[in-house]
């Protein structure tokens, strides 16, 4: 049995997150050449889109990882509230850019995607709506973490709009997908419009593995730097390696 | 393979721009991000090695003062 | 119980007392619903199809304004702490205050709305489905905003920093509240979207106040 709590502990995490972020990210490395080997090369052209489908490759797992770092975010939130550690409110804070960063490229994607197939560069499909509210939740989160000056009160309060945020995604997803049918919007959904090839779905798959390894090596190493921003008069700091010189 | 050439590849069926442009800026923000909290996990660490030679030198001179 | 009454009546009377900062966001709210007339065009067909949403987002504007001074003033004399010490618990006395916002910000916004809805030549059945929809989803707009207005409180550029939290939120109130009036002009029955609107506003009743009273007692730690 380890002792989860012995990491817990900033002191000791930051160089544990020193060690991992490496082989995460050369974990990102390997899983995003595979994966952009078979976007590429191994899919086949789409009968109906053409080449311009190869867009999805990076726009489905970009949108999953946005929806999936906010649960993250959510769950060191909860974490945060009920044992009082410091590191969570600082995992949520490393990974809340990371995570804002993929939305945004989920709508940027999408927008190339729709250009093209539905020629207009937005549409209020329910899809892209939700992941633009997603988006301002993001921000919302960031503008008052960084607002607060005391960054134990910037955790907490940061927690509770990331679990207020996380109990309303579901909400806002069904009334956005209940208002765009009740107006008859574009009735073509991203994800459902090529039929689903098996090497189609492999390289989604392995994008997103990709992007899932980059968030953990993203928010390791970003951890350290604000472990070390509020730890600076830790005793614990003056004696790190890379202290010494 | 699907591609016949180079040039075939890069134009995307007429789709370059749309793919090239997805692709590319997806690669470009995610390097970016790395780039930039490289340099604030090494500005962190300039400052507290500034901090601490400070301290340092702060206490060495206090010890040299004493009788 | 006697607490919360307590608190709601004297927020009432406060505000009676400051009757301008009231009048003000009423004021905000139909001068907002006037100009949209005026920026797209008088013709009543286009009007009354955009009506529901200019009133609903009017209203969510409306409400936000006030929401500022929800827990400010109090935090400023040092009433908040007193209350967080007393032992009545805090989650109730933030409820007290929820419903004081809600009759002094949200339920003039229900009451002035029909008089607006004229404007836009909506039925009177459309009308009376408008009031329905913003009596059941303005307490909405109070509940969710007291959790951004608790967790601003005392925060630099607080009040830009409390739409950009609350605003996002208050989308599925819009659509279910807009979507009502909507279904109903259109012959559809605004039932759904009021029962839906209805599950929120039991949803926010419940887990509001909590949220916000956790957020209260971060600000005053």
């Amino acid at each position: 049995m380890i002792n989860w709590f012995k990491f817990a502990s900033p002191a000791s995490f930051y160089p544990l997150a020193g060690k991992l972020w490496p082989w995460f990210a050369a974990l990102a490395t390997a899983f995003c050449a595979a994966g952009l080997w078979i976007s590429f090369f191994v899919a086949p052209t789409d009968f109906q889109q053409g080449e311009g489908y190869r867009i999805i490759f990076i726009h489905v797992p970009a949108s999953w990882m946005s929806m999936f770092i906010y649960c993250v975010m959510a769950f060191w939130a909860a974490i945060g509230i009920t044992f009082n550690t410091r590191l969570s409110g600082m995992m949520s804070a490393a990974l809340a850019p990371t995570g804002a960063l993929f939305a945004f490229l989920s709508l940027w994607t999408g927008a190339l995607w729709g250009k093209p197939m539905w020629g207009a560069w937005w549409v209020w499909d329910a899809r892209l709506t939700s992941e633009l509210i997603l988006f301002f939740l993001y921000l919302g989160y960031i503008a008052l973490t960084s607002a607060i000056d005391d960054p134990r009160r910037a955790d907490k309060a940061g927690a509770i709009v990331a679990l207020v945020g996380v109990v309303n995604v579901p909400i806002i997803y069904f009334s956005v997908k209940w208002w765009n049918t009740l107006h008859q919007g574009a009735s073509v959904s991203l994800t459902k419009a090529p039929s689903m090839a098996t090497t189609m779905l492999w390289g989604m798959l392995l994008m997103a593995l990709a992007f899932w390894m980059y968030s953990i090596a993203m928010s390791l190493y970003r951890v350290r730097a604000i472990i070390l921003e509020r730890e600076h008069h830790a005793g614990w700091v003056a004696e790190l390696p890379e202290m010494q010189r | 393979m699907n591609w016949g050439s180079a040039s075939e590849f890069f134009a995307m069926g007429g789709y370059g721009l749309y793919v090239w442009g997805s692709f590319g800026v997806t690669f470009a923000a995610l390097l970016v991000e790395a780039l930039l909290t490289r340099k604030r996990l090494a500005d962190t660490r300039r400052l507290l090695r500034r901090e601490l030679a400070a301290d340092r030198e702060a206490l060495t001179e206090h010890a040299s003062r004493r009788p | 119980m006697n607490a919360f009454v307590a608190i709601v009546r004297r927020d009432l009377l406060l505000a009676a007392r400051r009757k301008s900062e009231v009048l003000t966001a009423l004021f905000f709210f139909m001068i907002v619903v006037s100009l949209f007339p005026l920026g797209i065009g008088p013709e009543t067909a286009m009007l009354r199809r955009i009506a529901p949403g200019v009133l609903w987002v009017a209203a969510l504007l409306a409400a936000m304004l006030s929401l500022n001074r929800l827990f400010a003033t109090d935090h400023q004399d040092g009433t908040l702490e007193q209350m967080a010490l007393s032992p009545t618990p805090l989650a109730v006395l933030v409820s007290g205050k929820v419903l004081a916002h809600w009759l002094t910000s949200g339920l003039p916004l229900v009451l002035l709305a029909p008089v607006l809805g004229l404007q836009f030549d909506l039925s009177a059945r459309a009308l009376g489905v408008l009031m329905i929809s913003l009596l059941l989803g303005t307490p909405i707009l109070s509940l969710i905003g007291a959790i951004g207005a608790a967790l601003t409180l005392g925060v630099r550029g607080g009040g830009v920093l409390l739409s950009l939290l609350v605003l996002p939120l208050y989308i599925p109130a819009l659509i279910f509240g807009a979507g009502a009036v909507e279904a109903d002009v259109a012959g559809l029955g605004a039932g759904g979207h009021l029962s839906l609107l209805g599950a929120l506003l039991a949803l926010g009743v419940f887990f509001a106040p909590w949220a916000a009273t956790a957020a209260l007692r971060i600000a005053l730690d």
